[in-house]
């Protein structure tokens, strides 16, 4: 499993309000050898990140690293983030926002999943910097589509310019059905 | 074979004791029997017994438990998100399957029960709340695959999203009763499982 030091065991934070999904994505993580953490809201997560609210930027302006993936000067080394969309309190789409203003945290993959199918609300999510969307229930295979967006964390951290060389066409140039909207069906936003 | 060696021995041994051949043997027949996977939840059988009658009664009930799923995913009670979770069960997780299915319940009762007394309260207006916990148990039904529940919920919330009282209330009673039919289907299958859990402690118990 992880015989290079904590990096090749990829440490996944799941965000659901159910507890039924919860079970679920954590036992699909789990078989596909990720270290997981499954939390019940959009606080807890940012509780868990060590995002405060307001002072993470002068708490993390010392570390010159600022990516997030498998980072040990952090205190928790999370390398994606699968987050519902529907929660009481704070979305998944808000989750979503804060994770991508937070300066240590931006570079974070965040995966949205939603039990319901609205084009308009899939398209903001993936505009606003989601990497994926699943429908759920969640299937093996979509967790599958999680491992491109991990490994890009990987050659982030370990070579700055290298994305473009290592990351696989996969991601983004063939959107999954599942995931990305039906084209008929958009509206202009 | 040397089963009738023991008569011609002068002290003969009781039939407790395995012979080696009989026990490579179930060990060889476990492999592709079906339930081999609750060896791993119970000790193996080491029993004397002729292994037709175990073969036989395990078999029986397979039978059980494959006509039992097979009349769930016809009549669309159950789609294919419970194989999913069946999948998803192994050696790190043996429990994993009935686990979910209990928690299930407990919140599905939880939520039907908010929903009846929401909607019973002669003052009922909040739409909005009844929505919430509509789309908790809509959402868990999908996760563990019960899809007639879940296409029920979408009436039910059709009906809430028309403000329509009567129509909320004429879904849930069939909520309730179909919640009530997986609810027994569900234990029918546990019950099958436990039978065999059963059989094979008993043949480990009294040879």
């Amino acid at each position: 499993m992880g015989n290079m030091a904590t990096q090749t065991q990829f440490h996944v934070l799941a965000v659901d309000d159910s507890l039924i999904d919860r079970k679920l994505i954590e036992r699909l993580l789990k078989t596909s050898s990720y270290q997981v953490t499954a939390v019940d809201s959009g606080s807890k997560a940012l509780e868990f990140l060590g995002l405060n609210g307001e002072s993470e930027d002068e708490e993390r302006n010392s570390s010159v690293e600022s990516v997030s993936a498998a980072d040990e000067d952090h205190q928790v080394g999370v390398n994606l983030i699968i987050t519902d969309y529907c929660m009481p309190g704070m979305t998944g789409y808000d989750l979503l926002r804060k994770i991508k203003q937070s300066s240590s945290f931006k570079d974070i993959p965040v995966v949205i999943m939603s039990s319901e199918n609205i084009p308009s609300r899939i398209n903001r999510c993936l505009e606003d910097g989601a990497e994926e969307f699943f429908l759920k229930p969640v299937k093996l295979s979509d967790v599958n589509k999680l491992r491109p967006h991990l490994m890009k964390g990987i050659t982030t951290k370990n070579e700055m310019q290298s994305n473009s060389n290592k990351r696989k066409g996969s991601e983004e140039i063939q959107p999954p059905d599942r995931t990305r909207p039906r084209y008929n069906e958009l509206e202009v936003v | 074979m040397r089963r009738s060696s023991h008569l011609t021995k002068k002290n003969p041994k009781p039939l407790k004791r395995v012979k080696p051949t009989n026990k490579k043997r179930l060990r060889e027949r476990e492999k592709t029997n079906p339930f081999s996977f609750l060896g791993q939840l119970i000790p193996l059988a080491k029993t004397g017994l002729p292994l037709w009658m175990l073969g036989l009664a395990a078999d029986r009930l397979r039978a059980d438990m494959n006509r039992l799923l097979s009349f769930l995913f016809h009549q669309g009670i159950l789609d294919e998100q419970f194989l999913q979770l069946q999948q998803l069960q192994d050696e790190t997780s043996p429990n994993f399957v009935s686990e979910v299915v209990n928690i299930y319940f407990h919140e599905s009762e939880k939520l039907l029960r908010n929903l009846r007394s929401l909607l019973m309260d002669r003052e009922f207006s909040d739409y909005n709340k009844m929505g919430i916990h509509l789309n908790q148990f809509m959402g868990s039904s999908s996760s563990i695959g019960a899809k007639r529940i879940r296409n029920v919920c979408l009436a039910f919330r059709a009906a809430s999203d028309q403000n329509n009282r009567a129509g909320c209330l004429s879904a849930l009673e069939v909520l309730e009763h179909e919640y009530c039919f997986l609810k027994n289907k569900l234990h029918e299958l546990f019950q099958v499982l436990f039978s065999l859990i059963f059989l094979l402690l008993h043949y480990h118990f009294i040879c």
